[in-house]
């Protein structure tokens, strides 16, 4: 446990007294790391990083940051890490700058020492021309290089960030990638993320863990977990009505078979050896293939495999809802 | 980035940011800022003006000394003096409501959880609140007893202009109670519909159930009593006698200090726990 920066055992909120958000979740958080929660929305992530930031307290379980237990050292944990929450949480009649310092005196730091901070901050998130402009004026990525910079003012040694490019389009959601591997890099800091896309996920983190229903179902790296399914996926149709499964995995290197609607998922090692195997095998019994695709694992065929379905949004209370539409529209610069 | 940042922080670090955040917000918008005070000229202009209660009062009676029936009824003879200083009240009474609304916003734009996830004290989170809706308040009292002179109030034959500075301590006690009231109204909700209703259904009653417009004592009985648990009733009873009444009662402006003042140090220590127990949740 020493080494974890954060460790969570059996970590559990339940809303209501029924609702049951956070399922006793078990996971660590190595140093220097970028740990991903995946999931849906509605799965558990915000309220599990809500638990961890300290805004809410567990209902059972423990966990601690950089060795505070969240519950009992609740204030030492604020000091140390730094929060990039989900919504903008930036006022829009302040500048950038004026943004920043507010942050600084949240922490108590020094006006000196905050102003020297703030600017090298603004710089390192590239907002440095925009930092005397008012924050309604910012695009959708400038405003969450601006949560950024708030987030790091404290130099956290844990940043925790909550869909950090929700709502973001795919070019300026690649550039937030780069920013976030920075902080990785040349400050050696421990990232813990939330993240409902999947290819951010495969993009960005040392380690993923899956969460469903508030549950924990598989943790690992991105390429163990792809791997873990044991090769790659041929996806195929024949032109004649019947099932097929079993004499497709009479082929050898087919590991499993499923029919699902007429289209047969097959997972297989050496995808592209194995699929013209399979092919002949049904051209021999007289069936003819329509139509045929081969994928290498991606983290949504992990997905799928551990929670039996596809990435979908959970139902979510009405002020979850709320906040991430103003996000969104905050996003695209409204 | 990695040295600890334990600076010498004391338990209250991150007050002022967070009032002068909600204080920006409002002298940086000229416009905004214009409306605040020109709702209270309005019925000081309209309301006070137009009820010439004085012209009510036919002098051309004999042995009718119109001017001392007003004084009796009004404790002045100006009828506007007397209701500018219920406008200075119901001022009060707004704007902490709606510093109870900012809460909501707060909440509802994730501003509120960011603010939890740093080592700023929930007390601070709420006293800030209430620090920035009573400022706001005091500053309005100023401005409308500026304005209702400019208007033609009448000062009283023994005003003193250290009065002024009673007139500040009175509204900073019932400004510090009653935001906070409407904080601990709002702490938990995170639609703005529910507690503005809850807000409306106490306002106007807490107006009109007051001496803000006119005298309690021609009130029926059962009216009489609600107004005199009314802590606005006080506070504009205290406004009055330090601003326009000739000859000030002492005893009763001492109960007025001492009645808005366990009014207020009652509800903020509610409220503060209440908010305090929920933002710790």
């Amino acid at each position: 446990m020493s080494d974890d920066v954060i460790a969570a055992e059996g970590l559990t909120k339940v809303f209501n007294k029924h609702l049951m958000a956070v399922d006793h979740v078990n996971f660590s958080v190595k140093q220097g790391e970028i740990f991903g929660f995946l999931g849906p929305n509605g799965a558990g992530k915000t309220t599990t990083i809500n638990m961890l930031i300290t805004v809410l307290k567990p209902t059972g379980g423990k966990a601690s940051v950089l060795g505070f237990d969240i519950a009992k050292q609740d204030y030492d944990v604020r000091n140390v890490i730094g929060v990039v929450p989900q919504e903008y949480t930036a006022d829009e009649d302040l500048t950038g700058m004026e943004n920043v310092l507010l942050c600084a005196d949240l922490y108590g730091i020094p006006r000196d020492v905050s102003k020297e901070r703030a600017m090298d901050l603004l710089k390192l998130v590239e907002l440095t021309d925009f930092k005397d402009k008012k924050v309604q004026t910012y695009s959708g990525g400038m405003r969450r290089r601006l949560e950024l910079a708030c987030g790091l003012i404290n130099r956290p040694k844990v940043l925790f960030l909550d869909e950090p490019t929700l709502g973001l389009d795919v070019q300026t959601r690649t550039a937030s990638w780069d920013y976030i591997r920075k902080l990785k890099k040349e400050y050696g800091m421990t990232l813990f993320m939330t993240t409902h896309y999947l290819e951010e996920a495969d993009a960005l983190c040392d380690r993923v863990a899956i969460i469903d229903h508030g549950k924990i179902v598989v943790v690992g790296t991105p390429e163990e977990l792809k791997h873990g399914l044991g090769g790659d996926i041929i996806t195929l149709r024949i032109k004649e009505d019947a099932d097929v499964s079993e004499l497709i995995r009479t082929v050898e290197h087919v590991k499993d078979v499923k029919n699902e609607d007429g289209s047969y998922r097959i997972k297989a090692e050496y995808g592209e050896v194995t699929a013209p195997f399979v092919i002949e095998a049904l051209r021999r019994k007289g069936y003819t293939v329509t139509k045929l695709s081969l994928t290498e694992p991606t983290l949504n065929e992990v997905y799928l495999e551990y929670t039996g379905k596809s990435m979908r949004d959970a139902e979510e209370s009405r002020e979850a809802n709320f906040s991430r539409r103003i996000t969104m529209r905050r996003a695209r610069g409204g | 980035m990695s040295e600890m940042n334990h600076n010498s922080k004391s338990k209250l670090h991150g007050i002022w940011a967070l009032t002068n955040r909600e204080l920006k917000k409002w002298y940086k918008e000229p416009v905004l800022f214009l409306l605040t005070m020109i709702q209270p000229i309005l019925w000081m202009g309209l309301l006070g003006k137009s009820m010439n209660i004085s012209a009510l009062i036919p002098t051309n009676i004999p042995g009718l000394d119109s001017k001392a029936l007003m004084q009796e009824t009004f404790g002045t003879s100006d009828y506007f003096s007397f209701m500018a200083v219920g406008m200075v009240g119901m001022t009060a009474l707004f704007t902490t409501m709606f510093s109870g609304m900012s809460v909501v916003w707060d909440r509802r734009l994730g501003f509120l959880n960011k603010v939890l996830s740093t080592p700023v004290s929930r007390a601070v989170i709420i006293f800030s609140k209430v620090l920035s809706a009573t400022l706001r308040s005091m500053f309005q009292t100023g401005v409308i007893i500026i304005i209702a002179v400019a208007f033609g109030l009448q000062f009283g034959a023994n005003f003193n202009p250290l009065n002024i500075l009673g007139v500040f301590a009175i509204m900073f006690l019932l400004c510090v109670g009653l935001s906070s009231l409407f904080i601990a109204l709002t702490i938990r909700s995170t639609r703005m519909e529910t507690p503005m209703a809850v807000m409306n259904l106490i306002n106007l009653p807490m107006m009109f159930a007051s001496n803000a417009f006119y005298p309690a004592k021609l009130m029926p009985d059962w009216l009489q009593s609600v107004v005199n648990v009314n802590p606005l009733s006080y506070t504009n009873d205290a406004v009055r006698q330090l601003l326009i009444v000739n000859t000030v009662d002492y005893t009763k402006l001492a109960l007025d200090f001492a009645y808005v003042g366990i009014f207020a140090v009652i509800v903020a220590t509610i409220g503060i726990v209440l908010s305090w127990r929920f933002l710790s949740k």
